[in-house]
């Protein structure tokens, strides 16, 4: 064995010298293999981050297991509740929401304000204090503040905010600057995204804020802390039952916290986008690494015969080729290594930024690196074991032979058109394409992948319109929506319709409930509507507008589905709050949103269940687009109300951040779709100029131009990439409704919307990035070498 | 007996190959003349410049320096456009290996050249010439080596160019089919009057010449006249 080894040594100096001569081709696969390893590697990586620092953070900041809301419970109740079995900690609040009078915001802001403890640090949702000190027992108007919304005011320690709290104009101050594992994500009411300028959260004493709620002695909120090995469920059951006659609106547990679940929606989201994109590269990776080791086995074919008649084995040979395909891979997999790093970290710090995390923990995983290499390199054998395969069962003699011009045939087409109707140019690339049709069939598959990748990107933004324009326009025509901090009488919103600009009004009801059909139940609020809105009103699947039946539900097909329920089925609704009925109503009609879940009633019908008078939990409003200001002026002076939305603040916040957050995803899968179709074309352009060159050089001796004979290389790639543009547009097509299936959460459901436009503008770019890569490989023509090309044998 | 114009002219021709640090002079100032319809034949060792000197005269390769006249015009300082408008306009190449377009058959390996020359044979008057008029339609790959070669003669010749010039045409081939491809060398040129230049290190092929130059080290060394041409069917081989 030992007299081997120099031999060995001779291959691996080959291999080192083939991967060298293959260089171009390398860094073609690299591109395209490296792009599917990174967005895995990023994704897989940013995902960790995301879970780890906000494990980190629920942990260090005492986060709790359990919420529940209440109208008024004696603080007394607290010992009760700390005493239920399965319970560590239990910690009351106060919570209330606040209307804000912003500078340079001409209508009102709102916060949700918390009440903290004045002696001690809160036992359970910890803050962590960013600026400035904790408020003073002394000082009753000193608040913290949410870091999002200060930063997004320029508000420090020492600044004023001006507040009306539970309808009395306060000026607060601020103390410091806050972060609460609680409020990682904020969101306004009824709102789909966050509005830090409008919207924000604060931390109030809370004798301070007792007092100014009417809640001295009591509490309105709790939130509990589970000891390990505890029954959520039990404890779940025991909370809603000691504070149900204090108007408990049920407890939930920490999944169903609002921040907590849109974290979890987010990073659920981006698991989804961790496998779809890697999964199309590293396919066209394993297709791109087998072209290429097809055709270097085929160049390699004598040297293979010269080997094993020198004796070496099949499995030398083997490993060897096998070696050489890896390596190939190699550069591939470190690319993807270092970019999904980076991007890893990047991606990250932009999610922390949105998000509101005190730290970042970014510490990608060895196994996400060791997994990204394994697939990279399992794409590289599974694309070259076949001609690995080809290579051993070669027999040296049969090896050593040049290999026998490809026979072609007289196609159908070229037997019954006349000749002369296609040129010989041309008929050399349909003869070439329908020689090697699997080939053939991979490249436009491949370039089809890319166009797929194209039109799945580029569809996220008129999707986002008709998510939009279904929520904004068509469903919610309102131009502003007013939620009073409870019910109010009806005259209350007759009142509203006397503000300036004010077209037309229309009352809602909304009470929390918990609806149950057979083992299924949901925590959700029930709108009860008038008889036939006008403004806000549900819609069915195809567009129309549902009024609310006289007797009877009327749920979202997504809220059906939920509880297992359709048209006909009797659904149990306890009402949470005035003399809480249960009721027993059968599903009168589906309507389709992509926005949230949504349950409606007739508001007569729920004012009779509830046995009051006619009330509202608020209205909403159509307004004159040129007073809209002197409107909004006004709305900061309204007492008791808790939160202001307009159509078109929540518009322009949704757009912001979409233009954030997805527009950084569009421009990642345009990029990364771009290398993917100059990856494909150039290698295959590499391949066939290295296949050809020989006919190529021919066609230049007998007089072809540059342009002719690129004609002729380039022409069938033009031909592939143009059959690919359909088939891209029917895969995105398919992959866009895919993912808008993967993707949909519980609070929207992004449609997928795939325009002619979005086809035009991906095939468009598919073309321009053929042709870019083809023309850089059709500039080696010019060199090729007349002269040594023909005096050579194959 | 007038001396007929002269279509092609080298004069004082070298060329010198640089690989890394070596010069390799392949051409060492080379005179030579192709008169019009003659043909001549360039004899020498592998190795000895007739390849290069072919390559050079076709417009597929620049001499160093030297001068080449293409009927008075030069075109040794020609670009590549030029060059490539010469290849098309005026030259036909043999080569020992026949550098057919294997997706092309017969026919339509003619027609490639027919499609853009100025005033060819058709495509089939081509392959009747060599003796291929039966085998039109069929591919490369379902022609043995002698035919392959035809098919590359008919393909040079087809555009009526001003100049054949065949390198090492019967190379691969055994004496009986290599004397086929001979004969519709011969035939060409005695037929359509095409100057023809062929290389070959085979003694016995330079007696169907007019002319024979004698190549060693890069130059020809001397230019001998064949007093007669002695027909293909009758060299020794």
């Amino acid at each position: 064995m030992a007299r081997a080894r120099p031999v060995v040594s001779v291959l691996w100096r080959k291999l080192g010298r083939d991967l060298w001569a293959l260089r171009a081709q390398v860094g073609a696969i690299a591109l395209v293999l490296g792009s599917g390893l990174a967005v895995l590697i990023m994704s897989l990586g940013a995902i960790r981050a995301l879970e780890d620092t906000r494990a980190a953070f629920y942990d260090r900041a005492r986060f709790a297991d359990v919420f529940a809301e209440v109208r008024r419970a004696p603080e007394a109740l607290a010992a009760r509740l700390a005493q239920i079995p399965g319970v560590r900690a239990v910690e009351t609040r106060v919570r209330d929401r606040v209307l804000l009078d912003l500078p340079g915001l001409n209508e009102p802001g709102s916060a949700v304000v918390v009440s903290i403890p004045e002696d001690h640090r809160p036992r359970l949702n910890d803050l962590v204090l960013r600026e400035g000190r904790w408020p003073r027992r002394e000082a009753p108007d000193e608040v913290l503040l949410g870091e999002a919304f200060a930063e997004a005011h320029g508000l420090h320690p020492g600044d004023t905010v001006a507040a009306v709290v539970h309808g009395r104009r306060r000026v607060l101050e601020v103390a410091g600057i806050a972060l609460s594992p609680e409020f990682v994500y904020t969101l306004p009411p009824g709102a789909l995204m966050p509005d830090d300028r409008r919207n924000g959260v604060m931390w109030m004493g809370r004798h301070a804020l007792a007092a100014a709620t009417g809640l001295e002695g009591a509490f309105n909120s709790v939130v509990l802390a589970l000891s390990r090995g505890a029954d959520e469920a039990a404890v779940l059951a025991a909370v809603d039952a000691a504070l149900d006659r204090y108007g408990g609106t049920g407890a939930y547990p920490r999944r169903d916290q609002t921040s907590d679940w849109f974290l979890s929606g987010e990073i659920n989201q981006l698991a989804t986008l961790a496998w779809v994109l890697p999964s199309i590269f590293l396919a066209v990776a394993a297709f791109l690494i087998n072209i290429a080791a097809n055709r270097l086995i085929a160049l390699e074919q004598p040297h293979i015969g010269l080997l094993k008649a020198f004796g070496f084995g099949n499995v030398q040979v083997g490993v060897h080729y096998l070696a050489l395909m890896l390596a190939m891979a190699l550069p591939g997999v470190l690319l993807g290594w270092f970019g999904g790093a980076a991007l890893g970290r990047w991606i990250t710090e932009l999610y922390a930024q949105f998000f509101r995390f005190p730290f970042l923990i970014y510490r990608p995983d060895a196994g996400v690196f060791l997994l990204a290499a394994g697939i990279g390199f399992g794409a590289a054998a599974a694309g070259a074991l076949a001609a690995v395969r080809k290579a051993v069962s070669l027999r040296p003699a049969e090896a050593m032979v040049p290999p026998a011009p490809p026979a072609y045939r007289r196609s159908f087409l070229s037997r019954t058109l006349p000749p002369g109707t296609l040129d010989q140019p041309t008929m050399m690339i349909l003869r070439h394409i329908a020689r090697w049709p699997v080939r053939s069939a991979l490249t436009t598959s491949g370039i089809a992948l890319s166009c797929a990748v194209l039109v799945l990107s580029l569809q996220w933004a008129p999707s986002i319109d008709a998510l939009l324009e279904r929520q904004f326009f068509q469903e919610n025509r309102q131009d502003a929506t007013v939620t009073f901090l409870e019910a109010r009488p009806l005259r209350v919103v007759e009142d509203l319709s006397r503000l300036p600009g004010v077209l037309a009004v229309e009352p809602f009801r909304a009470v929390p409930v918990r609806l149950t059909a057979g083992h299924r139940s949901r925590r959700e609020a029930l709108t009860a509507l008038p008889a036939r809105p006008g403004l806000a009103r549900p819609l069915d699947t195809a567009g129309r507008p549902l009024d609310p039946p006289a007797q009877g539900l009327m749920l979202t097909t997504t809220l059906a589905e939920l509880l297992a329920v359709g048209p006909g089925d009797v659904v149990t609704v306890e009402v949470r709050e005035g003399r809480r009925p249960t009721l027993h109503l059968p599903v009168v009609a589906l309507a389709d949103t992509n926005i949230g879940l949504g349950a409606w009633m007739r508001q007569d019908a729920l004012w009779a269940a509830l046995d009051e008078a006619p009330t509202a939990s608020g209205a909403y409003l159509a307004v004159d687009g040129a007073r809209h200001a002197a409107f909004t002026a006004r709305l900061k002076d309204i007492p008791m109300v808790a939160g202001v939305m307009l159509r078109s603040t929540a518009v322009g916040a949704f757009r912001d951040t979409m233009a954030e957050t997805m527009m950084i995803m569009v421009g990642f899968y345009v990029t990364f779709s771009g290398m993917l179709t100059f990856g494909v074309v150039s290698n295959s352009a590499r391949i066939a100029l290295s296949e050809r060159g020989r006919e190529l050089a021919s066609l230049r001796v007998l007089g072809f131009t540059e342009g002719e004979v690129t004609y002729i290389l380039l022409g069938e790639l033009a031909l592939l990439t143009l059959a690919a543009l359909p088939l891209g547009a029917a895969i995105g097509w398919v992959l866009a409704h895919g993912m808008a299936q993967a993707m949909g959460t519980e609070l929207y459901r992004i449609p997928a919307v795939v325009t002619p436009a979005v086809m035009g503008w991906a095939a468009l770019a598919v073309v321009v990035a053929a042709a870019l890569s083809g023309l850089s490989v059709a500039r080696r023509i010019r060199r090729l070498d007349l002269v040594a090309v023909l005096k050579t044998r194959e | 007996m007038p001396v007929p114009p002269i279509m092609l002219s080298a004069r004082n021709l070298s060329k010198i190959y640089r690989s890394g640090e070596v010069e390799i002079a392949a051409l060492r100032g080379v005179d030579l003349d192709l008169f019009d319809g003659e043909m001549v034949a360039l004899l020498g060792p592998s190795g000895s410049g007739k390849s290069t000197l072919l390559n050079i005269l076709g417009g597929l390769d620049r001499a160093t320096t030297g001068t080449v006249t293409f009927r008075g015009q030069d075109i040794s300082a020609a670009g590549e456009r030029t060059l490539t408008a010469y290849r098309r306009d005026h030259v036909g190449f043999v080569f020992q290996f026949y550098n057919l377009i294997p997706s092309l058959t017969a026919r339509e390996n003619v027609s490639l050249v027919t499609e853009i020359a100025a005033d060819p044979m058709t495509a089939e008057d081509a392959l009747a010439l060599v003796g291929l008029e039966a085998r039109l339609d069929h591919f490369p790959a379902q022609l043995s080596g002698g035919e392959q070669q035809r098919v590359a003669i008919a393909r040079a010749i087809a555009k009526r160019p001003d100049i054949l010039l065949c390198d090492e045409p019967t190379g691969a081939l055994d004496s009986r089919t290599g004397i086929r491809v001979l004969e519709a060398i011969a035939q060409v040129n005695r037929e359509l009057g095409t100057t023809t230049a062929l290389i070959t290190h085979n003694a016995g092929m330079a007696a169907m010449a007019d002319r024979v130059a004698y190549f060693a080290d890069g130059a020809i060394v001397r230019v001998e006249a064949n007093p007669t041409r002695t027909a293909p069917s009758d060299l020794e081989w």
